[in-house]
This record gives C-alpha cells, sequence and structure tokens, in this order.
C-alpha cells in the first residue's frame, strides 16, 4: 500500500544567517511519486533537496521519510541517493567502479555486484561501457551512469538536482521521456529539482511551485496551469495576461468585474482563492482568446484592439494587441492549424479578441 | 637543492612558453615574414643570457670536480675520480648524508599529513577565524630563517630539549608545513566537492569517503608535497645549523668542510653528485605528477 505521506516536511526551515532560504515548509510527497520542485534560482529548491539528502541540517522543524524523522542522520545512513547537477562521476573511477561503488556494504557477493552492475548498464542502455573511463563519456552518458550508480542503491527516494541542465535541448527532451518511463519501472520515489517549468510539467506528477524560501502551491502540472492559486504561480507557469480589476457583483454563479483594459469581464472560472469583493486580478492565457481580424457576432466577453505585433512561429503565432486603458500589449497565440504562406495581422489593423467566462480567473490582487 | 627545484619549476615553465611559442611563430611567419627576427632578437638574446647566468655557475660543478688538483682554477690540469673516491670514503659526510635523508623523509612525511589536514579544512569547511588560522600556518613562510633558528634555539633551551636530529626536524617541518598546504589546496580546490559529497550520498562514512575518493584524487598534489618538503628540509642550513647537535645535515657538513682549501674539491663532488640525483628524482617526479593528473584534468569538468 502505498503511503501518501512517504515524504513529510513538517515546518521544515533552513536560515543561512539572516537569510531564510527554506521558509517553514509543510508538505507531503507520495509513495512512487514523481515530485518537482520547480523555482527560480534561490528559492530554495536545492537547499530542500540537500535537507533530504542530509546535506544540510534543517534549523527548524523536521523532516520525516517513511514515518522515520530523519534529524540528525547524516548523509551516508539515509536511504536516499542522489544524482548531482554536475554527475560528480569520479574520475578515476571507471563505469563500473563508479556503479558499483555504493555496494560495498551491502553484504552481496562480488559476482552478485559485477552481475548487478551489468543489469544497471542494460537499464541506462550503455551495455559495455562497463570499462570506460569517466572521462571517455558525454554528458548524455555521464548523466545516465550517474542515475545507475544511484538506483543499483535501490533507494527509497531518488533525488534529481537539475540533471538535466547541462544537456542540449533535444538530449533534454528526450531524456526527460527516458527519466519519466524509467521512474514509472522502478517505481521510486523521484524528486526531481528544476527551474524549467516545461521540464518540471514534462516529467511530474506533482509539481511544488517555490519562491523565496515558500512553497506556493502544490498541484498536478494541469492545475498548476488552469488553476494557479496566487498571480506569481500563474506568472511562472506559462505566459498569462494580467488586468488589474475590481468586483461589482455577481449574477449567479459568475462574477461581474470590472476590469483596466478588458472592461466588465464575466468569469465562472472555479477553483482559484479569490476574495467576494474589492480590487481582484483577472487571469487569462493567451491561447484562451481567440482572435479575428472582423468584428464577431458575440454577445459574450468581447475586447476590440489593434495589433502590435504578430510573430509567426510554424506550429502556433503569438500576437500582442494593444487596447485602450492598459499600456502592456495583450498576449495571444493561436494554433496555425491551417497551412498560412503569408503573415497574418498587419501593424495597427484592428482586431477583436474574444474569450469564454470560464477561463477568467480571478486572482488576489 | 633550491637551484634544482627551480629547475624543475623553470622546466614547466618553458614546457608552456614552447606550447604557445608553436603558435605564435606560425602567426607571425604567415604574415610579416622576416619581421619576426628583428622583433624577437632582443628577448632572444636576453634569453640566452639569463640562462647562461644562471646555469653556467652550477655546471662548473662537475667540471671542476673530475679536474685533478686542489684549486678550483683554470686551466683545468687533467681528468681524476680521486675526489669521488674521497666523498665516498669520508665516514662523517656519508653520516650526514644519511642524517639528512632520515630528517627528510620525516618532515616530508609529517608535513605532508599535517598540509593534508589543513588543506582539507581550508578548503572543506566553514569556521570561524579561518582566515586567522590561514595566516599562522603561513607565517613560516614570512619569517627570516635566522630569527627562528635564534627563537627555536631559544625555547629548546628553556624547555630542555637537547639538540639533535629531532630539533632538527621540527624546525623543518615547520617552515615545510606552509608549502605542504599551499600545494595540497591548489589540488583540493581543483577537484569538485560534490565527489565527496556523492561518496557520503552512496553509503560511505566521512573516513572512507577520505579514502576511496579523496585520497586517490589527492595523490599528484600529495606526491608533489613529499618531494618539495624534502627538498626544503635537505636543503636547509640556518636552522640545521642553530639547532643541530653532535649529529650534522649535509649542509652544515659541507658547510663546515669549506674552511679546509683541500676539502673543497670533494665537497664539488658531492655537488656535482647531489645535482644528477635531484635532477632525476625532480624528473621522475614530473612523469609521475603528468601521469596522475592525464586522465583526470580531462573529466574534472
Amino acid at each position: 500500500m502505498a503511503r501518501d505521506d512517504y515524504i513529510s516536511m513538517r515546518n521544515t526551515s533552513k536560515h543561512f544567517g539572516s537569510v531564510r532560504a527554506v521558509d517553514d515548509v509543510t508538505f507531503d510527497i507520495g509513495e512512487g511519486e514523481f515530485f518537482s520542485l520547480l523555482g527560480a534560482s534561490g528559492c530554495g529548491k536545492t537547499t530542500l533537496l540537500r535537507m533530504l539528502a542530509g546535506f544540510e541540517q534543517p534549523t527548524l522543524g523536521n523532516i520525516f521519510l517513511d514515518g522515520q524523522p530523519q534529524a540528525g542522520v547524516p548523509p551516508h545512513h539515509r536511504p536516499v541517493n542522489m544524482v548531482f547537477q554536475n554527475y560528480a562521476i569520479f574520475p578515476h573511477l571507471n563505469v563500473n567502479r563508479n556503479i558499483a561503488y555504493g555496494m560495498r556494504k551491502s553484504g552481496l557477493s562480488k559476482a552478485e555486484i559485477d552481475r548487478r552492475v551489468d543489469e544497471m548498464l542494460d537499464l541506462i542502455k550503455l551495455p559495455g561501457y562497463g570499462a570506460r573511463g569517466a572521462h571517455q563519456l558525454s554528458g548524455g552518458q555521464r548523466q545516465r551512469v550517474a542515475l545507475a550508480r544511484a538506483l543499483i542503491k535501490q533507494p527509497k527516494v531518488l533525488l534529481l538536482d537539475e540533471p538535466l541542465g547541462a544537456l542540449d535541448k533535444k538530449l533534454r527532451e528526450q531524456m526527460q521521456l527516458e527519466l519519466r518511463a524509467l521512474q514509472r519501472d522502478v517505481g521510486i520515489t523521484f524528486v526531481f529539482v528544476t527551474h524549467d517549468q516545461e521540464e518540471a510539467m514534462t516529467m511530474s506528477d506533482r509539481i511544488a511551485v517555490m519562491s523565496l524560501g515558500k512553497v506556493l502551491q502544490i498541484d498536478s502540472p494541469a492545475r498548476l496551469y488552469e488553476v494557479p492559486k496566487v498571480k506569481e504561480v500563474a506568472d511562472f507557469i506559462g505566459t498569462v495576461n494580467l488586468f488589474e480589476g475590481a468586483i461589482r457583483g455577481r449574477e449567479g454563479d459568475s462574477t461581474i468585474v470590472d476590469t483596466e483594459g478588458l472592461g466588465t469581464v464575466r468569469s465562472t472560472a472555479s477553483g482559484a482563492e479569490a476574495p467576494e469583493a474589492g480590487p481582484i486580478t483577472v487571469a487569462i492565457r493567451p491561447e484562451k482568446f481567440q482572435l479575428t481580424f472582423s468584428q464577431p457576432e458575440s454577445t459574450g466577453n468581447m475586447v476590440t484592439g489593434t495589433m502590435q505585433a504578430a510573430a509567426y512561429l510554424g506550429d502556433r503565432s503569438h500576437y500582442y494587441v494593444t487596447v485602450d486603458g492598459r499600456e502592456t500589449p495583450i498576449a495571444v497565440a493561436a494554433q496555425n492549424s491551417e497551412r498560412q504562406l503569408s503573415v497574418l495581422g498587419q501593424h495597427h489593423e484592428r482586431v477583436w479578441l474574444t474569450w469564454t467566462d470560464d477561463s477568467a480567473l480571478l486572482l488576489t490582487a | 637543492m633550491t637551484d634544482t627545484t627551480a629547475q624543475g619549476n623553470l622546466t614547466a615553465q618553458k614546457a608552456a612558453q614552447d606550447k604557445r611559442g608553436e603558435e605564435a611563430p606560425q602567426y607571425f611567419a604567415s604574415k610579416h615574414e622576416g619581421y619576426h627576427w628583428t622583433a624577437e632578437a632582443p628577448m632572444f638574446l636576453y634569453a640566452v643570457w639569463y640562462l647562461a647566468f644562471l646555469y653556467i655557475p652550477v655546471l662548473f660543478l662537475p667540471l671542476f670536480s673530475f679536474n685533478d688538483s686542489i684549486y678550483v682554477a683554470f686551466p683545468l690540469k687533467g681528468f681524476s675520480l680521486e675526489w669521488y673516491d674521497d666523498m665516498v670514503s669520508t665516514q662523517q659526510l656519508l653520516e650526514a648524508l644519511a642524517n639528512s635523508l632520515k630528517v627528510g623523509a620525516a618532515v616530508a612525511f609529517i608535513s605532508t599529513i599535517l598540509g593534508l589536514f589543513a588543506a582539507k579544512a581550508m578548503t572543506r569547511y566553514v569556521m570561524p577565524g579561518k582566515g586567522a588560522v590561514t595566516a599562522f600556518i603561513m607565517l613560516p613562510l614570512v619569517v627570516p630563517g635566522i630569527i627562528l633558528g635564534i627563537s627555536l634555539l631559544v625555547i629548546t633551551n628553556m624547555v630542555g630539549m637537547p639538540l639533535s636530529l629531532y630539533t632538527i626536524g621540527l624546525a623543518h617541518t615547520l617552515i615545510s608545513v606552509p608549502f605542504a598546504t599551499l600545494v595540497l589546496m591548489s589540488r583540493l580546490e581543483g577537484f569538485d566537492k560534490n565527489l565527496e559529497e556523492a561518496s557520503l550520498d552512496l553509503g560511505e562514512g566521512p573516513f572512507r569517503t577520505f579514502f576511496r575518493v579523496t585520497l586517490p584524487l589527492a595523490w599528484p598534489g600529495i606526491l608533489a608535497s613529499l618531494l618539495l618538503t624534502f627538498t626544503i628540509s635537505f636543503d636547509e642550513f640556518i636552522l640545521a645549523f642553530f639547532l643541530a647537535g653532535n649529529e650534522a645535515t649535509l649542509p652544515v657538513y659541507i658547510w663546515s668542510q669549506l674552511r679546509f682549501p683541500s676539502r673543497l674539491p670533494m665537497v664539488l663532488a658531492l655537488g656535482a653528485t647531489i645535482l644528477i640525483f635531484s635532477f632525476f628524482i625532480v624528473t621522475v617526479a614530473e612523469v609521475l605528477r603528468r601521469r596522475g593528473v592525464g586522465p583526470q584534468s580531462g573529466s574534472a569538468i
């Protein structure tokens, strides 16, 4: 039976002098989950990971692993293993001995360890690479060896500190899928640190978005994107248009908001934690807008403006539309589902934007 | 012996210059043929003079050591191995040599271990007063040998310690530790501290981690430190002179022999022998160092 609180952070804080790298964090990670810590550099995600590994001790609070408090347990006694950002492959050992490094105390025979190392080499798709020196490996291969070296220990939790950061884009995308598949195969709980939101969304079951040592929101990738609870999360995950406004009233299950730039907006979006009255922020994702070059027949939400810029990106196009009462142009994204051989939209051309009631999300101002 | 370490450094520097030199002249030759020599000629002359000034006096040592005369002067009289024969049959000299080797080996061993601990602490741990501790470890580098010699003599007298090879060894350790620390610090800083963390993470305690990761990776530095500190001790005169009891080290013995003109050729033979041996040791160390560094430098990214 998989438990939901396999890893528990309980009011965990880490202070470095006057800096609160991790500030009173409480959450659980489930057994077998692929869990990501996402945030800009300096948000405390790596410190949190290092506390899980035992390299840092919490200043306040505690961390539980499978029910066991981890305070005072040194790194070499924790049932967790880590893949370092730069992989930390031992340069004086070959691939076999790197992978077998942590097996000295396993009590297994040499032959058995050799067999498992070979298994690992198969798992990471580097069979026959055992005798190679660390310096003969490419970046992607080092990353795989670091993974094998940790997984052979069969840890309860695998910690990954931006392991794909040093790889080029194509390889990174391939490794994202491989990592995810590998995690499903071995069934080990993965805690993955990254600053790349796309990477986190591709792989994770759940993501914790962190900022300034605090956890802003923990949710599935889809819910983080569609139902961000605060402006920072909406802004960090993908692109978003934010409109300042004030609540005018309610009609049934929709809220009526007066905004700067969009006029009166009707919202039926649920999930967010917004106040009942007073100032509010309306968030609308670029792809939720429908852009037309003639006035559509619509009784719903609509605004008209002028085209500021258009960018053709192949699979989709980005438009920037200026509207009255708002300085920042509105970002609009459209799928190019049909072939377009000419650039759509002239500079300063008049355009209309429409959107549905449930795509206007209300957030605390 | 100092000359020979300088020699070692020079070889390294020269090798580096040669590397740069390989590219530069090609560039010059292709664009400014002819111009190249006039521009570099003064520098070339300077380099020749410099090297001549540095090495010719040293080369006189082996030259006169084979001269069949007790006067160190031209013209040379004839070839002779007499002085070498003299050297190996002088009991005092052999004892002094043995003393120097003993002290040197002990100093190299102890100061390299102390240096390794100091370097590890300074490169890996955050601690209060680190700057002050570093300054204290490095202080013997700048204290004049004669001051150090006098103060150590005063102290050994105060605590009633008899002068012996042990007092020399202690003094040499004192001046060698900063060198060992510097050499090992640069080595430890040169490799990623994540490697030690990775070892801890994979279940090895700090002790095992030191032996399985830190030591093998620091090995070229340790070797360099052993050779350097041995050489410092072997060559050191002032402290040994102040702190020697009845047993002299080689430099002290050589100095004592210079009072007798008839002993001078034998001292030259001794100097020539030391020169050859240290050249050999430095070469071996350099080869070992390069072999040790080779595969690691490629993977230190």
